[in-house]
C-alpha cells in the first residue's frame, strides 16, 4: 500500500500560504513568565476548590450498618426478620437517603452484564416471548416458558426490604418513618428505557401471561408493587438494580426520606430498622450493609476529590516556587554570560 | 521446435554469416519476416509467436481486482493481524463485537482498495489510450488503418511526423534520399535533442506503400532487453535471387516505442518488438522498495507492543484462573453458567479466554496508524513539489517526488554523496584555452585570422599547419548535430542554427573552434562540412565514428578528405590518450593539461593519425565485421577500437570550464554545519575535482588533505606496500588527533584540524579488491576508519559502478548510517539506486538520474532546504506521529486492563463498543494528522539558516529507546491516573445531588472522556504551530466527541441489543463532582508534561541566547562570504601531505 505520487506539475507551484507552508500561525511558547502565574493561579484555585470540597464532604453524614451477620446466626434460608437499633444524638441533616451496599458482588462480570434483554424490558411483545440468547441460562424456565424479565441480573434482584421506625421520646412508641421508594431510578430509565408490555384487558398480569418469573423470584414481576406506576418492568427497585454497578462493592439507592416530619432530616431520637432478610450473600463471601447518608451538591460523602484538589493545588504552588527559583537562577546565569561576553 | 524451424529458415543467411562473421550461436535471437511475407515459397510459413502490441501496465482486471487486491493487502503484517483479530471475534465469544475491529479494518481496506483501484483505473485508461490509438499498417500494398494493439511483429508500420512510434521499429525508409529521420526521446529518457536514425542503404528507396510491400527480408535480432541504447541485429534482404544480402542493424536503426518522429514527413518501419516486449515496457519498473528508518522503528515498536499485548493477555488469563479457583468466584449463585459453558474443556476455555483478552486489548496496536502514516506521507510529499523555492525558471519545473515513502529519511541523512559534473557544477561548458603542440593559447583574445600565442616557443616550423589540424580535429571529432530553426532540410548557410549534442563538452569545443574561425556546418549525406578561416567550405566524408564510452574514455572519427586522404581524429581523457601517442610528444602538453586541470577546467587531449588506404581497408573490414556481430558485439567492438586507436600523434589539448552551480559552496557549507559528511564522487581527474572541491568549500584552506591516489602510490615499486604504509600512517595521524572520543569526533573536528581525503578509482579498487591475500579486509577497515574521521572525502576517477560500491560500503558501516546520493547523469543512476535516498538533478545530461531517483530537484542548492527544512520537519512530524499513536492507544487500553482486576477478569470492556471503534477513527485521528502535516516546531527560515539544528534529530533521535520509554511511561502514568482517579471517585454512595447511583457504563464514559480530552490536549501542548486548521481539528474533535456522545446516548438505537449508553453521557454531566473530577484528572495527567515543557522552554531560551551570542561572534570572525570562483590553493603545498 504505497501512496505513490504520480507525475505532478511541471508548472510553477502555486504561491499560496498553504502550499508554501506559510499559513499564519499562532506559535505559543509556554514560557516561564506565562506558566508561573498560571501555576500560582491554578494552585490557588485548586486549593480553594479543594477546601470547599473537603468541608462539604466532611459535612455529609453517613451512618452504616453491616447486617450480614455471621454465617451461623442470621443466615436465613427462608426470609427472616432482624432489626438494627441506633440512636441519633442530634438532627441528621436531610435530605436523607437510604442505601444498601453489597460487597464482593460482581455485577460487572461480563457474563452477568450481558445477561439481559433491553428489548424485553422496553415492553416489546416479541422479546417478551423470545428473550435473547444472552439471557441463558435464565432464558427459559424449566417448563419451557420464556422468563420475564430474563437474564441473570433480573434473577438476582436484591430482595431484602427495610422499614425505618422512629422513637421520638425514650420509651415512646416507634413511629414508622415514611420511605419514598420512588424517584430513585434515573429519569430516562424509568420513563423511556423500561416500559411494561401493553396491558391486556387493562391487566398487567394478563400481559405477562405465558411467561415465567425468574427462578429466584417468589412472585411474578407484575406483583412487585401494588402501585401500578411502580410495578412490572418499571418497578423502581428493579430499574435501579438493572443498572449494573461499576465495581464489585457497590451501593444502590433504596429510598429517600423526605416526607412528613422528616423533610429536614432525621430528628434526634432512637431508631429501629426492620430488615426482612432474604438475600444470601455469604455463599460468595459478600457483605450487606445499610447506609443512611445525607447528600450535598457534590453527592455523597467522598473525601477523595477534596483531598486530591488540595494536594494538586499545593503541588502547583510548590512547583511554582521551585520554577521561580530555577527561572531566576537561569536568568542570573544568562545575565552573567551576557556580562562576560 | 521453434528453434529448429528458425534455424532452417535462416540457412542462407547463416551461410553468409559464416563467411563474414564466423560461426555464431543462434540462441537468444528472433527472426522477423518483414511484412510477414515468407521469403521463400518452398518453406512453410513458420508459426512464430510473439506477444501482441498491447501495453498492460495495469495490475488488475475487473474480475481479479477484489481477490487480488485483498490478497495483496492482507499480505501486510498489520492487516493480517487485524484480520485474525476480527476472525477471532467472529468465532469466539469475545467481549467486544466483531464490529469494533471489523469496521476500522473494513475502513482501512476499503480506502486502500479504492485508492489502488482508482490508480489502476487511470492506468487502464492510459493503456487504452495507447492501445486503441490508430496506426497505419501496410498490408498487401495498401495502407490499412488499425488499432495500435493489433500490430504484430513483422508488420510494416507507417508513422507520420510528430507521432510517437507504436512499437519498436526497424527503420526501413524515411522518404528522404539518405534514409535518415530525426527522433526525440524526451518521454523515454528526457533528452529533448533530435537524434538521427538511419535506414539500411538497401531499403532507403522503398518509400511508398507499393514498393515497401515488395520487400522480402528477414530480420534477425536479439531477444528483447531493456537497455535503451543497445541493439544488435541483422537484416537479410532477398532481392530476386535467393541469396540474401545481410546488413548489420544497431541502435541507430531502431526506433523506440515512446519516441517521437521529428522533422521527417513519414517513415516506414518494421515492428520487431511489440507490446510488453518493447524496450519502453521492459524499462517500466515499479517504484523502488526503499524502507525508511522510521518504518523500521515502527516495526520495532510494534513488536514491543505486541509483546505487551501478549503479556497482558497472559497475565489476565492466569489471574482469571487463579481467581476462579475459588468456586464462589467462578460461579456464584447469581451468575450461573450455561450448560454448554460448564461442559467446555478447561484447556479450550483457557485458550478462548486468552484470545478474548487479546481481542479486548488489541486496540493497543492501532489499525489507523498505518492509514494515518500513509496519508501523512502521501499528502506531506505535496509540500515538496509545491515548494516554489525549488522552482527553477530555466527549466520551468519544480521538485518532483517519485516516492513519498522516504520523506522523513531526508531528515536522517548522515552521508551525502554528490556527483561533481552537473551537480556541483553547471555542466554548461565554455571553451577556455587550448594547447597545441606544447604551446598554450588563450581563447579570450579574439583575433579573426589567428590565435594569439601566450606561451611557449615563438617559432615553430609548421605551427600554422598544426593549429589548423587541431581546429579541424575539433570540428570533426564529435557527435554534434545541427538543429536548424527553419524547415525540415533547410541547411542554408544563413539559417539560424544551434548545436545539439548529448555531451555539453562537445558543443563547447565546436563553439570554441568556431571562435577561431573553423565552423562546423553540419552533416550532409555522410559528409561533414566545415568552413575554414578563409571562408572556404571543406567537406569530409565521415567513414566511421568510434563512439565514446566510459571505459575507453575517448572517441574517434575516421574521415576522408576531399583529396582522398584518410585521417583518424581522436579525443579523450589524458590518461586514455597519452599511452597511445609517442612519449616524447607528451611532456609539454601534459604540463598544460595538468595546469588547466588545477584551475578546475575539464581537459581533453586531441590526437590524430593518418591512415593509408590499405590500412583503412583492414580497419573498415574489422569494423563492419564487429558491427554485424550478434553476440558480444560490445566486447568485440571495444577490442577493435582499441586496436585502431594506436600509434597516434598528439596534437594538443583543450580546456573547458565548467561553472560552479549557484550557491553550491553555501550549500556544502550548510551541509557540513549540519553534521553531514559530504563525499564527492566524480569521474573527473583528480586535479580538476580537487579545485572544484576547493571552490565549493568542500575543502577549506585549513583542511589537511590526505591523498590516496595513483600518484602518491606509484612512487614506490610495490604499490600495495606503499598503500599499506600510507594507510597506517594516516590512521595514526587521525587517531592521534581524535583520542578515543568516537562519538564526539566530528564535533571536535570543528574546533580542531579538519581532514579531507582524496582517493581515486584505481587505488580504491586496489583497496577493495586486493582480494586474495588476507590483508584486503584489513586495508578496507583501515580505509573506513580513515574515511569516518575525515570531514570531506573526494573520490575521483570513479566508474559508475565504483560509485555504487562506495555507497554500499558506507551503508554497511557500523551503525548503518543513512546515505543520500545526488547526481544528474546516467553514470549516477547506480549510486542513486544504491543509497537510502536518491536525489536526481534535472540536469543537462538527460533525465535518467531524475527518473531513477526518489526525489528530483532542479539544482544542487535545493538540497539545503530539502534536507534542513523539509527533511527535518518531516522527520519530526512522523516521529511524533508514531510516538503519539502508540501513546494514545496505551492510554486507551491501560484502564481497560486495570478494570479486569475489578471485574473478576471477565473481559468486561470498560468502554462502550462505539467508543472502542471510534476512538482511533474519529475522536483522535484528525488532530494528529493535521499536526503531522503542518507542524513547524521551528520555523522553516530558522531551520535553513541554522544548519546545526539538523544534528538534533540525527540518528533517528526521536524514535530511540529513550523517547519511546518516555512516551510509554507517560501513557502508563496517564492510564493509571484515569482509571484510579475514577475508581476513587466512585467510592461514594452517589455523585449526584439527588442521590442516584451510576453504573459501570458511566464509569467507563468518565474514563473515556478524560482520555479523549487528555490525549487531544497533550497534542495541543505539543503543537507549536497553530494554524486555523489545527484549531479547527483539535477543538472540532473535542466538540465532535461531546456531540457524538449526546447523540449516541440520546436515542434508543433499534439495531443495538443493549441500550447501554442511553442517557449515560447526559446523566454524567449533570453531576458537579464528575465535572470537577474530569477537570482534575485532565489537569493531573497533563501536569508533568506542562512542567517539562516549561523547563525545556527556560533552557531553550537560554540556549537560544547563547546561540545568538555565538552567531554574533562568528560573524565577526567569519571568512569572506564571497570567494573567487576558483582559488589557486595548490600553491600552498604545506596543506598537502
Amino acid at each position: 500500500m504505497t501512496w505513490s505520487v504520480t507525475a505532478r506539475g511541471a508548472h510553477q507551484p502555486d504561491n499560496t500560504a498553504f502550499t508554501q507552508q506559510r499559513l499564519p500561525a499562532w506559535q505559543p511558547l509556554l514560557s516561564a513568565s506565562i506558566a508561573l502565574p498560571l501555576f500560582f493561579c491554578a494552585g490557588l484555585a485548586f486549593i480553594g476548590l479543594g477546601l470547599g470540597l473537603y468541608y462539604t464532604s466532611n459535612g455529609i453524614k453517613e451512618l452504616e450498618y453491616d447486617y450480614t451477620g455471621n454465617s451461623g446466626t442470621s443466615n436465613c434460608s427462608v426470609s427472616c426478620q432482624c432489626a438494627w437499633y441506633f440512636s441519633l444524638p442530634e438532627l441528621f441533616q436531610g435530605p436523607v437517603f437510604l442505601y444498601y451496599e453489597l460487597s464482593n458482588f460482581y455485577q460487572n462480570y461480563r457474563r452477568y452484564v450481558v445477561s439481559r434483554d433491553d428489548a424485553q424490558l422496553s415492553g416489546l411483545q416479541s422479546a417478551l416471548r423470545q428473550p435473547i440468547n444472552e439471557c441463558a441460562p435464565y432464558q427459559y424456565s424449566a417448563g419451557g416458558l420464556p422468563i420475564a424479565p430474563c437474564g441473570a441480573i433480573a434473577n438476582s434482584l436484591f430482595n431484602d426490604s427495610f422499614s425505618l421506625w422512629h422513637q421520638r421520646s425514650a420509651g415512646g412508641p416507634y413511629v414508622e418513618v415514611p420511605l419514598d421508594r420512588t424517584g430513585i431510578a434515573w429519569w430516562s430509565d424509568y420513563h423511556v428505557k423500561f416500559r411494561n408490555p401493553p396491558l391486556v384487558n387493562g391487566s398487567l398480569a394478563l400481559a405477562f401471561q405465558g411467561t415465567a418469573p425468574p427462578p429466584n423470584w417468589p412472585r411474578p414481576v407484575y406483583e412487585l408493587s401494588s402501585d401500578p406506576n411502580n410495578t412490572g418492568f418499571i418497578n423502581q427497585d428493579f430499574v435501579v438494580w438493572m443498572r449494573t454497578a461499576a465495581l464489585p462493592t457497590f451501593r444502590k439507592l433504596y429510598a429517600r426520606i423526605r416526607q412528613g416530619n422528616y423533610t429536614a432530616g432525621l430528628p434526634r431520637g432512637a431508631y429501629r430498622v426492620n430488615i426482612t432478610y432474604n438475600y444470601p450473600v455469604t455463599a460468595f463471601g459478600g457483605h450487606k450493609r445499610i447506609i443512611f447518608s445525607s447528600i450535598s451538591w457534590m453527592g455523597g460523602k467522598n473525601p477523595f476529590l477534596g483531598i486530591a484538589y488540595l494536594v494538586v493545588g499545593s503541588l502547583c504552588i510548590l512547583t511554582g516556587f521551585v520554577m521561580l527559583v530555577v527561572y531566576i537562577r537561569y536568568q542570573d546565569q544568562n545575565d552573567d554570560d551576557d556580562d562576560e561576553e | 521446435m521453434k528453434e529448429k524451424e528458425l534455424k532452417q529458415m535462416t540457412i542462407p543467411a547463416q551461410r553468409l554469416m559464416a563467411r563474414c562473421a564466423g560461426e555464431e550461436k543462434r540462441v537468444g535471437t528472433r527472426t522477423v519476416f518483414v511484412g510477414n511475407h515468407p521469403v521463400s515459397e518452398t518453406e512453410a510459413y513458420p508459426a512464430q509467436r510473439f506477444c501482441d502490441n498491447r501495453i498492460v501496465s495495469s495490475k488488475y482486471t475487473l474480475w481479479n481486482f477484489l481477490p487480488k487486491n485483498l490478497f495483496e493487502q492482507f499480505r501486510r503484517i498489520a492487516n493480517f493481524y487485524f484480520l485474525i483479530i476480527f476472525l477471532v471475534q467472529v468465532t469466539v465469544d469475545t467481549p467486544t463485537s466483531p464490529v469494533t475491529s471489523g469496521l476500522p479494518l473494513f475502513f482501512v481496506i476499503t480506502v486502500t482498495a479504492i485508492k489502488q483501484g482508482y490508480e489502476d483505473w487511470l492506468r487502464h485508461r492510459a493503456d487504452n489510450e495507447v492501445n486503441k490509438s490508430t496506426v497505419y499498417i501496410i498490408e498487401n500494398a495498401k495502407r490499412v488503418r488499425k488499432e495500435s494493439e493489433k500490430i504484430k511483429v513483422g508488420d510494416v508500420v507507417e508513422v507520420q511526423a510528430d507521432e510517437t512510434f507504436p512499437c519498436d521499429l526497424i527503420l526501413l525508409s524515411s522518404g528522404t534520399s539518405d534514409g535518415t529521420c530525426y527522433v526525440t526521446t524526451a518521454s523515454l529518457d528526457g533528452e529533448s535533442n533530435c537524434k538521427t536514425h538511419y535506414a539500411v542503404h538497401d531499403t532507403i528507396a522503398l518509400c511508398t506503400a507499393e514498393s515497401i510491400d515488395t520487400l522480402r527480408a528477414t530480420i534477425e535480432c536479439e531477444q528483447p532487453q531493456p537497455d535503451l541504447y543497445k541493439f544488435v541485429g541483422r537484416i537479410n534482404i532477398y532481392s530476386n535471387s535467393l541469396e540474401a544480402v545481410a546488413r548489420s542493424l544497431g541502435p541507430e536503426n531502431l526506433l523506440l516505442k515512446g519516441a517521437t518522429l521529428k522533422n521527417t514527413k513519414k517513415i516506414y518501419g518494421v515492428a520487431v518488438y511489440t507490446g510488453m516486449e518493447t524496450k519502453m515496457a521492459l524499462n517500466y519498473q515499479g517504484k523502488s522498495q526503499k524502507r525508511s528508518a522510521v518504518e523500521k522503528s515502527i516495526n520495532a515498536f510494534l513488536i514491543v507492543y505486541l509483546f505487551i499485548l501478549l503479556t497482558k493477555a497472559a497475565v489476565c488469563t492466569t489471574l482469571k484462573y487463579v481467581w476462579q479457583s475459588n468456586p464462589y468466584n467462578d460461579e456464584p449463585w447469581y451468575n450461573q453458567k450455561t450448560q454448554k459453558e460448564r461442559e467446555t474443556l478447561k484447556v479450550l476455555k483457557m485458550f478462548t479466554d486468552f484470545l478474548s483478552f487479546m481481542v479486548l486489548f488489541n486496540f493497543i496496536i492501532p489499525v489507523s496508524m498505518y492509514v494515518t502514516v500513509e496519508m501523512q506521507k502521501f499528502l506531506g510529499s505535496f509540500f515538496i513539489s509545491w515548494d516554489k523555492d525549488f522552482y527553477d525558471e530555466e527549466i520551468n519545473e519544480g521538485a518532483l517526488v517519485n516516492t513519498s515513502d522516504l520523506n522523513e529519511e531526508l531528515g536522517q541523512v548522515d552521508y551525502v554523496f554528490t556527483d561533481k559534473t552537473g551537480t556541483l557544477t553547471e555542466n554548461s561548458m565554455e571553451f577556455i584555452e587550448c594547447s597545441i603542440d606544447g604551446c598554450k593559447y588563450n581563447g579570450v583574445t579574439e583575433e579573426v585570422d589567428g590565435l594569439s600565442q601566450t606561451d611557449g616557443p615563438l617559432t615553430h616550423f609548421d605551427k600554422a599547419d598544426r593549429e589548423e589540424l587541431f581546429l579541424r580535429a575539433l570540428c570533426l571529432c564529435h557527435t554534434v548535430e545541427m538543429k536548424t530553426n527553419d524547415t525540415v532540410d533547410g541547411a542554408t548557410e544563413s539559417a539560424e542554427f544551434t548545436y545539439v549534442s548529448s555531451s555539453p563538452d562537445e558543443i563547447a569545443l565546436v563553439k570554441g573552434a568556431k571562435k577561431f574561425g573553423f565552423t562546423f556546418l553540419g552533416t550532409r549525406n555522410g559528409h561533414m562540412r566545415v568552413e575554414n578561416q578563409r571562408k572556404e567550405i571543406e567537406e569530409y566524408e565521415l567513414l566511421h565514428t568510434l563512439h565514446f564510452d566510459s571505459v575507453r574514455r575517448r572517441m574517434s572519427v575516421i574521415v576522408k578528405t576531399q583529396i582522398g586522404e584518410i585521417y583518424l581524429f581522436c579525443k579523450g581523457a589524458d590518461s586514455a590518450v597519452f599511452p597511445r601517442v609517442p612519449v616524447d610528444e607528451i611532456e609539454p602538453t601534459k604540463r598544460h593539461v595538468e595546469h588547466s586541470a588545477m584551475d578546475g577546467y575539464r581537459t581533453l587531449c586531441v590526437a590524430f593519425k593518418k591512415i593509408t588506404p590499405d590500412d583503412y581497408e583492414k580497419i573498415n573490414r574489422q569494423l563492419v565485421e564487429v558491427k554485424l556481430a550478434l553476440q558480444d558485439r560490445e566486447e568485440k567492438m571495444e577490442k577493435v577500437f582499441d586496436d585502431i586507436e594506436t600509434n597516434m600523434n598528439l596534437i594538443g589539448a583543450t580546456a573547458v570550464e565548467d561553472k560552479l552551480q549557484d550557491q553550491a559552496a553555501e550549500t556544502i557549507d550548510a551541509l557540513h554545519a549540519a553534521g553531514l559528511k559530504v563525499w564527492v564522487l566524480t569521474g573527473d581527474k583528480m586535479e580538476t575535482a580537487k579545485s572544484t572541491c576547493y571552490a565549493c568549500r568542500l575543502f577549506q584552506t585549513g583542511t589537511e588533505l590526505l591523498e590516496l591516489t595513483t600518484k602518491s602510490i606509484e612512487e614506490c615499486e610495490r604499490k600495495e606496500d606503499r598503500l599499506h604504509e600510507l594507510l597506517i600512517e594516516y590512521r595514526k595521524k587521525l587517531l592521534r588527533e581524535f583520542p578515543k572520543s568516537t562519538i564526539r569526533s566530528h564535533k571536535k573536528a570543528w574546533t580542531d584540524q579538519e581532514y579531507g581525503l582524496i582517493i581515486d578509482g584505481s587505488t580504491l579498487s586496489l583497496i577493495l579488491n586486493s582480494s586474495q591475500d588476507s590483508s584486503s579486509n584489513n586495508y578496507k577497515s583501515i580505509f573506513l576508519q580513515i574515511c569516518m574521521k575525515c570531514t570531506a572525502v573526494l573520490c575521483c576517477r570513479m566508474a559508475p559502478l565504483q560509485k555504487a560500491q562506495i555507497v554500499r560500503m558506507v551503508k554497511n558501516l557500523k551503525g548503518s548510517p543513512i546515505t543520500l546520493s545526488i547526481g544528474d547523469g546516467a553514470n549516477d543512476v547506480s549510486m542513486i539506486l544504491e543509497s537510502h535516498v536518491g536525489i536526481g538533478i534535472k540536469g543537462k545530461e538527460g533525465r535518467q538520474a531524475a527518473r531513477n531517483s526518489d526525489y528530483s530537484v532542479p539544482k544542487f542548492k535545493h538540497l539545503k532546504k530539502l534536507l534542513l527544512a523539509h527533511g527535518h520537519l518531516y522527520y519530526v512530524r512522523i516521529a511524533h506521529l508514531v510516538q503519539y499513536f502508540f501513546y494514545k492507544n496505551l492510554c486507551f487500553i491501560l484502564p481497560q486492563f486495570l478494570y479486569q482486576f475489578f471485574c473478576g477478569f471477565s473481559q468486561q470492556p470498560l468502554y462502550d463498543a462505539a467508543y472502542l471503534t471510534m476512538y482511533n477513527i474519529c475522536f483522535t485521528s484528525l488532530p494528529i494528522l493535521a499536526y503531522s502535516l503542518l507542524e513547524q516546531h521551528i520555523n522553516i527560515d530558522t531551520l535553513t539558516s541554522e544548519p546545526r539544528l539538523y544534528m538534533n534529530i540525527s540518528g533517528n533521535a526521536m524514535l530511540q529507546l529513550g523517547p519511546f520509554l518516555y512516551w510509554t511511561f507517560l501513557a502508563a502514568f496517564e492510564g493509571t491516573v484515569f482509571f484510579f482517579g475514577t475508581y476513587f471517585l466512585f467510592q461514594t454512595s452517589s455523585l449526584e445531588d439527588n442521590g442516584k447511583v451510576y453504573g459501570n457504563w458511566t464509569f467507563g464514559t468518565i474514563v473515556f472522556t478524560v482520555l479523549v480530552f487528555t490525549v487531544t490536549l497533550k497534542l495541543a501542548l505539543d503543537t507549536r504551530f497553530w494554524t486555523w486548521i489545527n484549531h479547527f481539528v483539535i477543538w472540532g474533535s473535542l466538540a465532535f466527541y461531546v456531540f457524538f456522545s449526546f447523540f449516541w446516548g440520546g436515542i434508543i438505537w433499534p439495531f443495538l441489543k443493549q441500550q447501554r449508553m442511553y442517557f449515560v453521557f447526559a446523566q454524567m454531566l449533570s453531576s458537579v463532582s464528575t465535572w470537577l473530577a474530569i477537570v482534575f484528572l485532565i489537569f493531573i495527567s497533563l501536569f508533568p508534561e506542562i512542567l517539562l515543557i516549561v523547563l525545556k522552554n527556560v533552557r531553550r531560551r537560554s540556549a537560544r541566547r547563547n546561540l545568538s551570542c555565538r552567531r554574533a561572534s562568528d560573524s565577526l570572525s567569519a571568512r569572506p562570504s564571497v570567494r573567487p570562483l576558483l582559488l589557486r590553493t595548490f600553491s600552498d603545498e604545506s596543506n598537502m601531505l
